[in-house]
């Protein structure tokens, strides 16, 4: 069996991507104030509004406390511990972007098995690699730009297409949101931005592959994504980090504007290190991701596979104002050692005709805690709305957690909403098929995990899909007998 | 801390009067209970398990709190506070000003041939805020059926803020019902907190006709192998009424079956709140959980929130949890308008067809009979004297 054999060799491996990259890079001194808020927007070259934005987000988020109603148990972070700024490309240019990509980030990139290199066209994807706060490449520009499509780092954006950024940065995700998204309003680094003009169907995948590797730092992305009307695209987006003692924090916003009758689908395999069997180190996700189906008929669906982090916080969600439009959530959270995950979505439902599906399969094992939580909220307006929602959860061992906190808040008499959910372990009866049929127990446990997860792991883009069913079964490794 | 200060200022000055007219083994409980109540005061709309009722709100008019003579050679009851969550700030406001303590004592292995029936009458020429207290102790291998009746009799506004405590012994039954049938000025507070043995088959069921403003607490805690506890809920709101059920069940140990089943039914701008918990803590294996909650918004501007929870520490069990909140099926109203009956009528049986299987589960004949009556009149919007009662007329 060449796939158990493959498996091994990445289980022995633990995280496989928990190298470090040696490369020279500027990394600002620890710890945040104004200053340094203006000294990031002066390293980026930004306009005068966009540092307004930025300081009134850090004014706001100094008058804030850090929530602590998630199902988990954050260690303390200390915000002044933290650099803000990393800069792995600074040695090879001064203007902005390098010409020529440093050579052993270049090595990193392939290492991950990012195709960076046009000449990995087969690949049929676009790539933008982001490491530590800034966007190293972003592959076949040229070839979208011919049918308007805009994929760069935001930072770029922010200088070519200074109207579009304006216009949309912060209009999904207010910097008063909440705790974590006021923060990264202040310091985000890099991230991608897409526009798709009206009535474009996106030829191929666009792609994000973001990799914090500088030590004592933080990662504080940020993506927009605009799909005016007609248009549709397909986004992935991947990531990881070194393996380290201490916990490093990644805290994201991902907004997503959808236009009359467009789609979007936003695939996430988020595998950030998830620290070592005892707990200790690994990444702190506390990210904020949001579409707004603006117009009518439009449609967005999330897909998520979490298997990494220490901690993830997350809920991505969709506000449903276009009448008629529709919003999936498909999520697959993994849970092993020590790790927790307390992610789930919202769906705000503010149109006529608008419909939701929640499908969430939760697995824990080892000493690992893994909550659901998702709200479904039907405006007043929001007539003949629908949701359907389903939570499972898989416990693999007698030490972990399997939680589920659903909200539901109707407002409308003619709305219908669903919600269901059910734990459980693997059955006895089917490990003892699988075992009379000479599958070991491992083994079984894989094939019917997999089998678990296959609703949502269909809904992933086929290369993604591979992958992500790897990582399950190696995230699992250990967790059986 | 507006609210609290009425009462904090209350307890003060009556102290020595409340201390003077009851028994000596309730006063022992209520200075604590008054520094914890001074200290947490209301809990507040984000404590999570009061997301949907104001509290502070509720108890902020000024009411008149009875503390006449009661009799204080009562049966010292060793249990009395020992099972409720005296840290609550509800349950301490209740300890403060509790009189007496109603309580049903089931002795080893007695069954009582009648069930007991508790009916509380609200009646008054003020505004007044009553503190009950119910102890509910069934000694091993009894069975008792308990039926408790909140009513008003005079339209005036009160609040009543109950504290129940249920001990049920090894190999106990007990089926405990509630009927609140009250009116728009009524505000009532139940905290209720079960205490379940090995062997043990409990049942409650709670159902709400008529009310102003009703949160029902209701924590179980099942400490014996081999229990089963059933919590149904049954609701019919209309005009301006609130009705918050949060529920907790806390298996401890391994081998016990819960399963609740809550149904709403919600007309003009009534609001309906169900927070329901379910804790499975390590080591609870084998343990099986149902938690249904399913609603009817009649009209548009009512308002129902849910929140079915599970919190699973174990890996052998079987939970599920399900809500649904819809309205009626436009088939089935336009099959019975085919048929001549009335729109109205159709709503009606729909409605009640929604309803009765909350009911249908009481074992209890006779009292099923009855309610199935008081349902349907509830709903026929002729429910306001109660049948074979004459303090009404």
């Amino acid at each position: 069996m060449a796939e158990n054999a493959f498996l091994k060799e990445v289980a022995e491996k633990k995280y496989a991507y928990g190298f470090e990259t040696q490369v020279e890079t500027e990394i600002l001194d620890k710890g945040l104030s104004e200053d340094v808020v203006r000294m990031i927007s002066e390293k980026k070259g930004e306009p005068e509004w966009l540092l307004n934005f930025r300081l009134e987000a850090y004014r706001y988020w100094q008058t804030q406390e850090q929530p602590s109603w998630g199902h988990l148990t954050l260690p303390d972070i200390d915000y002044q511990a933290i650099s803000y700024y990393a800069d792995p490309t600074k040695k090879a240019a001064d203007d902005g972007k390098p010409k020529e990509i440093d050579p052993e980030l270049m090595k990193t990139f392939d290492k991950l098995g990012i195709p960076l290199e046009e000449r990995m066209a087969l690949s049929g994807t676009a790539v933008d690699a982001v490491m530590d706060s800034v966007s190293v490449k972003t592959t076949f520009r040229d070839k979208l730009a011919e049918q308007g499509i805009i994929f760069c780092s935001i930072s770029e954006a922010v200088k070519q297409h200074p109207d579009l950024v304006r216009e949309y940065l912060g209009s999904v995700v207010p910097y008063r949101d909440n705790y974590f998204a006021a923060l990264n309003s202040a310091v985000f680094s890099d991230g991608s931005f897409v526009y798709i003009p009206k009535g474009v169907r996106c030829p191929m995948e666009l792609s994000t592959y973001f990799r914090i590797n500088a030590r004592g730092t933080g990662q504080f992305e940020r993506t927009l994504i605009v799909c005016d009307d007609d248009a549709y695209v397909s986004y992935l987006e991947g990531c990881t980090a070194p393996m380290r003692d201490e916990n490093q924090l990644h805290a994201a916003i991902v907004e997503i504007v959808v236009g009359a009758r467009a789609e979007v689908k936003y695939s996430t395999v988020q595998n950030w290190y998830p620290g070592d069997a005892e707990g200790k180190g690994g990444v702190l996700n506390l990210v904020t991701k949001r579409g707004l189906l603006r117009g009518d008929d439009s449609r967005l669906s999330w897909t998520q596979v979490e298997t990494g982090s220490a901690v993830t916080w997350k809920y991505p969600s969709c506000v449903l104002q276009g009448n008629r439009s529709q919003a999936e959530f498909y999520s697959v959270a993994v849970t092993n050692n020590f790790q927790q995950a307390d992610t789930g979505t919202k769906m705000i439902h503010l149109g006529r005709d608008t419909r939701s599906t929640i499908i969430s399969k939760g697995i824990s094992a080892g000493r690992s805690q893994n909550s659901y939580r998702g709200l479904v909220k039907v405006g007043k307006n929001a007539d003949r709305a629908r949701n359907y929602s389903s939570c499972d959860s898989l416990l693999l061992g007698s030490k972990c957690g399997a939680h589920t906190f659903p909200y539901m808040d109707v407002q409308n008499d003619s709305a219908v909403v669903e919600h269901e959910a059910t734990t459980s372990k693997i059955s006895e009866d089917q490990l003892f098929y699988c075992n009379q049929r000479g599958i070991s127990t491992e083994d079984a446990v894989g094939l019917i995990v997999n089998g678990y997860a296959k609703d949502v792991l269909n809904k992933l883009p086929m290369e993604f899909a591979v992958e992500a069913q790897k990582l399950l079964n190696v995230s699992l490794e250990g967790a059986v007998g | 801390m507006m609210s609290e200060k009425q009462y904090i200022e209350f307890y003060q000055e009556e102290r020595g009067e409340i201390f003077a007219h009851s028994p000596q083994w309730m006063n022992a409980h209520r200075d604590e209970a008054f520094r914890t109540f001074s200290a947490a005061g209301f809990p507040s709309r984000k404590a999570e398990r009061y997301r949907y009722t104001d509290v502070a709100k509720d108890f902020a008019p000024n009411y008149g709190i009875n503390t006449a003579q009661r009799p204080t050679d009562a049966p010292e009851q060793t249990l009395y506070n020992t099972i409720a969550d005296s840290s609550d700030a509800l349950v301490a406001l209740n300890t403060m000003f509790a009189m007496e303590c109603q309580t049903v004592h089931v002795g080893r292995g007695e069954h009582p041939q009648h069930p007991i029936q508790i009916v509380n009458t609200l009646r008054g020429e003020h505004p007044e805020m009553v503190c009950r207290r119910i102890l509910i102790v069934l000694e091993e291998n009894a069975e008792a059926d308990i039926i408790i009746i909140d009513r008003a009799a005079s339209k005036q506004r009160f609040l009543t803020n109950q504290v129940v405590e249920v001990q049920c012994g090894d190999g106990s039954h007990l089926n405990l019902y509630e009927i609140e049938e009250t009116h728009l000025l009524c505000t009532r507070y139940s905290n209720m907190f079960m205490r379940v043995g090995a062997n043990c088959s409990v049942h409650h069921t709670s159902l709400t006709l008529f009310n102003g403003h009703t949160r029902n607490r209701c924590d179980v805690q099942l400490k014996g192998e081999h229990s089963e506890v059933v919590l149904n809920g049954c609701v019919i709101a209309d005009k301006m009424q609130h009705v918050d059920n949060n529920t907790v069940i806390d298996h401890q140990v391994a081998h016990c079956d819960s399963r609740q089943l809550y149904k709403y039914v919600l007309d003009d701008s009534a609001v309906g709140a169900f927070a329901g918990r379910i804790l499975v803590r390590p080591g609870a294996q084998h343990t099986t959980s149902q938690e249904t909650n399913a609603n009817l918004c009649a009209t548009r501007t009512a308002r129902m929130y849910t929140q079915p929870m599970l919190e699973i520490y174990a890996d052998d069990v079987k939970c599920s949890h399900g809500s649904t909140v819809g309205q009626m099926n436009e088939d089935a109203l336009f099959y019975m308008r085919q048929r001549g009956i009335s729109e109205r009528e159709a709503r009606l049986l729909l409605k009640s067809a929604f309803i009765t299987e909350v009911i249908e589960h009481i074992p209890l004949s006779s009292l099923r009979d009855r309610l199935l009556i008081l349902v349907d009149r509830r709903l026929k919007g002729e429910l306001s004297k109660c049948e074979g009662c004459k303090m009404c007329e």
